[in-house]
């Protein structure tokens, strides 16, 4: 099948600023695209350059199969959600969501029924003679998704839609989006800051920084091989545990010594058959972190630690402890007796670790 | 081509108030700038003299009394309003009942023309007539006000009028500024034990900085170009006593038939606006930008 | 609003409040008189008799009421040789201020929308140079207007004074509604664009339906700027086409026959009388527009 969105070599220069490098991405029908990173890295620019709000400095882009480097939003067959959710505020929500169709000139009818069609399956049929002032924060996300929903168009573009939501109302939201893109089968690029949000929701995530690509998978290739020490950290929360090691071949397994608060370093075993520089930086999630006698498997290997703090977070306890010279999270179960200022045996699955290189960040297993 | 359009119509749009203002404001100045550097006379000339037009304007006593004139005035109007508008703008801050009603009779005047300002205080001041008769009716016989056909102190009459008529407006300023303080920071005073007095003189007047400049910037503004209200009051007199470089500038233009005094004394008008105003509007719009 | 006034607890303490309290209304009060002074003045010697000015008191009431002045302010003073009084240039000035402030707000609203939504490069410096030009002393640009007109053929003409006002007024309507376009979120310019609407279709069928308060602030100051000036009057007008201030200024000034304080007074009311009455109704919006032309840059 041909990609629905193509972009290829994508710059984008604000006079001798470069905000977007060399961006390849291609996402095929169905696909429900996350671009993801912290603010300025070029994640919005890039959605309004798939819009056309924003003429792009050099590459190509097509939508559909067809060239739409040049081509101004209303001819892309592309719908916008936008962060503001842009309600026309002089507008009724009817009028809102029929606007578009009406500035295309498609006839009364059709306009009425499409809006009819929207308005039932975001069930917003009581609000349709509201004024945008006049709704809820949930409800004007609704009504700025039919403005959206309405088009039927090729892509779906989203620019941080949950963003201006409260917590509760954001986890709602965002279940209904991803209903929404199950029913419809839609296309999708949808840009947030929010990594739990580019979890949740994507088929494929990029992770972006600074105009430039990270990296470009599945929510669970993201988590799992993080392709460089600023994915790692960006993407989890609480966010990977980094630590510098040492690192020994022997045999056909690994050495690793981690440096340790208050004793000898810690030495674990990598059974994995891997080729490392000697320093690395060691990637390990916190719940890949237990306490010892909770998890077991081939990887898993035991070790005494100190631990400085203890978190309780409900369904998980937190505890941290100096591992080589780095605050390390280990997510424990909740009824741990762990304690702040006594030793603790934690076990550490080294089947899972990431190894980054220390000098470029760059992943090394 | 209607793609064309549809992508350059912003700039279409806004390209006639453009040029015109390239043409009507820029253009114009330095049409104004040239002829002040020729010998034009009733007509303009456009052969360039040098600073001829200046030094002539540097040696005309009249012009001495104007620029003087315009040192007494701006200095007494700018103090005056401001210090009148603060005062004023503090009391209404004390939870007036009827703060709107009395705001807009404060403010009022800034509705009315100069020149209906200016009518009004003629007749006041009329010594035969105005405040001088009045308070003589009441007994006073000996009473004297006649600062209005006083040379020495006609212009303070145009300082009383300007005060009368811009105050209002500078206490409008201040009210909005003194409003905008943070009002957590006026709470933590008031818990710290801060007394009233100390909380305007400590906390919210020096944070209203800002609003000093505007109302510095706005009240030197009016006063550069105050023409209106001495032609309808004094009219420059008595004899040139109380002309301004803006009454001075018609003068020569409309009058005297000297176009190139006309033109220097415009030309030092706008840089003394300038000297003032450019700073200002950089530093604004600097801002703006970041 | 903040909360200045603190809690006390002494007797002493709210006596003393008390006694504040009084001062401060009678302060404020003394000022509201100062204010109203002159209009009471004006008011009173307007419905004065000759007679009764020069043998009374500036600030007594009229004994006996009289609108003579203000038939004579209006239908009959002299401005120089002409006696029809202050209507012919009172219609001069509606004449002049009613197309200008239309045609100035217009260009104002497309300009600031311009500006402020679609951002191109340089029009941050345009913006600057038209802003600039509110700020110039407009003695600078008289000499070359005035024989601009000349040669346009408008000289002494109403349109020539038109636009004049329109030139010189689009520097401020531009920043009014630059200023109130610039809160209003991209996002909305951006939603219309992708729904397919163009330039001038957003403009008409989104912003400026939003418009409705800037409209009014920007009328108000126009219409306030236009009706109170006197330089461009005095200038570029001629007799027959005066606006009501200059006309004001020439019966005041008129040195034939008796002085008549009463008609001048009168003559200034009828001409101070559109203005303050858009205050009053509309005292708002007035202070709204003071405020953003000279706080904002």
């Amino acid at each position: 099948m041909a990609p629905i969105l193509d972009i290829k070599n994508l710059y984008k220069n604000y006079g001798a600023t470069e905000i977007l490098k060399d961006i390849n991405i291609s996402i095929e029908p169905g696909d429900f695209l996350v671009l993801v990173g912290p603010s300025g890295c070029g994640k919005s620019t890039l959605l309004n350059c798939i819009a056309g709000l924003e003429p792009i400095s050099g590459g190509t882009l097509s939508i559909g199969g067809k060239d739409m480097t040049h081509v101004s939003p209303k001819d892309r067959d592309i719908a916008m959600v936008f962060q503001s959710y842009a309600l026309y505020p002089t507008m009724s929500v009817a009028k809102n969501i029929t606007f578009g169709m009406k500035v295309r000139g498609v006839d009364q009818a059709t306009q009425d029924a499409k809006l009819k069609e929207v308005a039932s399956l975001l069930q917003i049929e009581p609000l349709l003679n509201r004024r945008p002032s006049q709704l809820s924060g949930g409800q004007r996300q609704r009504v700025a998704m039919g403005r959206a929903l309405v088009r039927d168009p090729k892509l779906f573009l989203f620019d941080e839609p949950l963003s201006n939501l409260d917590a509760k109302l954001r986890v709602e939201m965002r279940t209904e989006i991803k209903k929404l893109h199950q029913t419809l089968d839609a296309s999708i690029v949808y840009v947030t800051h929010d990594q739990i949000e580019a979890m949740t929701l994507a088929t494929k995530i990029v992770v972006l920084k600074g105009g430039v690509v990270q990296q470009i998978g599945t929510p669970a290739e993201i988590y799992n091989r993080p392709a460089n020490l600023f994915v790692a950290d960006f993407m989890g929360s609480p966010a990977m545990n980094l630590i510098p090691a040492r690192v020994q071949r022997n045999g056909t397994s690994t050495q690793v010594a981690i440096a340790r608060a208050g004793g000898d370093p810690i030495v674990l075993t990598d059974t994995r058959d891997l080729h490392l520089p000697e320093e690395v930086i060691l990637g390990l999630r916190p719940e890949d972190i237990a306490e010892a006698g909770f998890r077991a498997g081939a990887g898993v290997q035991e070790a005494a630690c100190l631990v400085d703090m203890v978190e309780p977070a409900g369904a998980d306890t937190y505890v941290v402890s100096e591992l080589g010279g780095k605050q390390v999270t280990a997510r424990l179960h909740a009824e741990t007796s762990a304690q702040a200022g006594q030793m603790l045996n934690l076990a550490f699955d080294m089947s899972k670790v990431s190894y980054f290189a220390k000098d470029t960040g760059e992943r090394l297993n | 081509m209607s793609e064309w359009l549809e992508n350059h119509l912003p700039k279409v749009v806004l390209a006639p108030s453009f040029i015109a203002v390239l043409i009507f404001v820029y253009g114009f100045i330095g049409w104004t700038a040239w002829v002040s550097l020729t010998r034009s006379k009733l007509l303009p000339k456009y052969e360039i003299k040098g600073f001829v037009q200046y030094e002539r304007l540097f040696d005309s006593p009249r012009w001495d009394t104007a620029i003087n004139n315009l040192y007494i005035f701006g200095a007494l109007f700018i103090v005056i309003a401001m210090v009148l508008g603060l005062a004023l703008a503090i009391l209404l801050d004390q939870k007036i009942r009827v703060e709107g009603f009395i705001r807009t009779i404060y403010l009022y005047p800034m509705a009315l023309s100069m020149i209906v300002t200016g009518t009004a205080w003629k007749w006041i001041l009329n010594p035969g007539l105005g405040i001088e008769s009045t308070v003589r009716g009441w007994g006073f016989e000996n009473f004297t006000f006649d600062w209005l056909v006083n040379p020495d102190f006609a212009i303070y009459t145009i300082v009383m009028a300007a005060v009368w008529q811009s105050s209002g407006f500078v206490m409008a300023l201040f009210l909005a500024g003194l409003r905008s303080v943070d009002g957590e920071i006026i709470k933590a005073a008031q818990v710290d034990g801060i007394p009233t007095w100390r909380i305007y003189t400590a906390i919210i007047i020096p944070s209203m900085a800002p609003i000093f400049l505007s109302a510095f910037i706005v009240l030197a503004h009016l006063a550069i170009k105050s023409f209106d209200l001495v032609i309808a009051l004094t009219g420059g007199g008595p004899g040139y006593a109380t002309d301004l470089p803006a009454t001075y500038m018609y003068a020569m233009a409309f009058s005297r038939g000297d176009i190139g005094q006309a033109a220097a004394s415009a030309m030092i008008m706008m840089l003394v606006v300038f000297a003032i105003v450019v700073p200002y509007l950089y530093s604004e719009l600097r801002a703006k930008n970041d | 609003m903040t909360d200045l006034s603190m809690p006390r607890t002494r007797a002493q303490g709210t006596a003393g409040k008390t006694a504040l309290r009084w001062l401060l209304y009678v302060l404020l009060g003394l000022f509201a008189l100062y204010y109203l002074m002159p209009l009471f003045v004006m008011v009173t010697t307007s419905l004065k008799s000759l007679e009764e000015i020069r043998t009374g008191s500036l600030i007594a009431l009229p004994r006996d009421v009289t609108l003579e002045a203000w038939k004579t302010a209006w239908s009959s003073a002299c401005t120089g040789i002409q006696c029809e009084g202050l209507r012919p240039y009172f219609w001069n000035s509606v004449l002049i201020a009613v197309p200008a402030v239309i045609l100035s707000t217009l260009l104002g609203a497309l300009n600031g929308y311009v500006v402020a939504q679609w951002r191109f490069r340089g029009a941050n410096i345009i913006f600057s140079l038209m802003l600039f030009g509110c700020f110039i002393p407009f003695q600078v640009v008289l000499l070359p207007m005035a024989r601009l007109l000349g040669l346009m053929g408008l000289a002494g003409t109403i349109p020539g004074l038109i636009f004049v006002h329109v030139i010189y007024g689009l520097g401020f309507t531009t920043l009014f509604f630059r200023n109130y376009y610039v809160t209003i979120p991209a996002e909305l310019t951006k939603a219309a664009r992708v729904d397919g609407a163009g330039f001038l279709r957003i403009f008409w069928s989104i912003f400026l339906p939003l418009s409705l308060p800037i409209v009014v602030v920007t009328v108000i100051w126009q219409f306030t700027q236009i009706w109170n000036d006197f330089l461009f009057g005095v200038s570029f007008s001629q007799a027959g086409t005066q606006p009501v201030t200059v006309a004001l200024n020439n019966i005041v000034n008129s040195t034939t026959g008796v002085k008549e304080y009463n008609v001048d007074m009168a003559a200034a009311i009828i001409a101070g009388l559109p203005t303050l009455l858009v205050y009053v109704v509309a005292g708002k919006y007035f202070i709204r527009g003071l405020t953003a032309g000279s706080v904002k840059g």
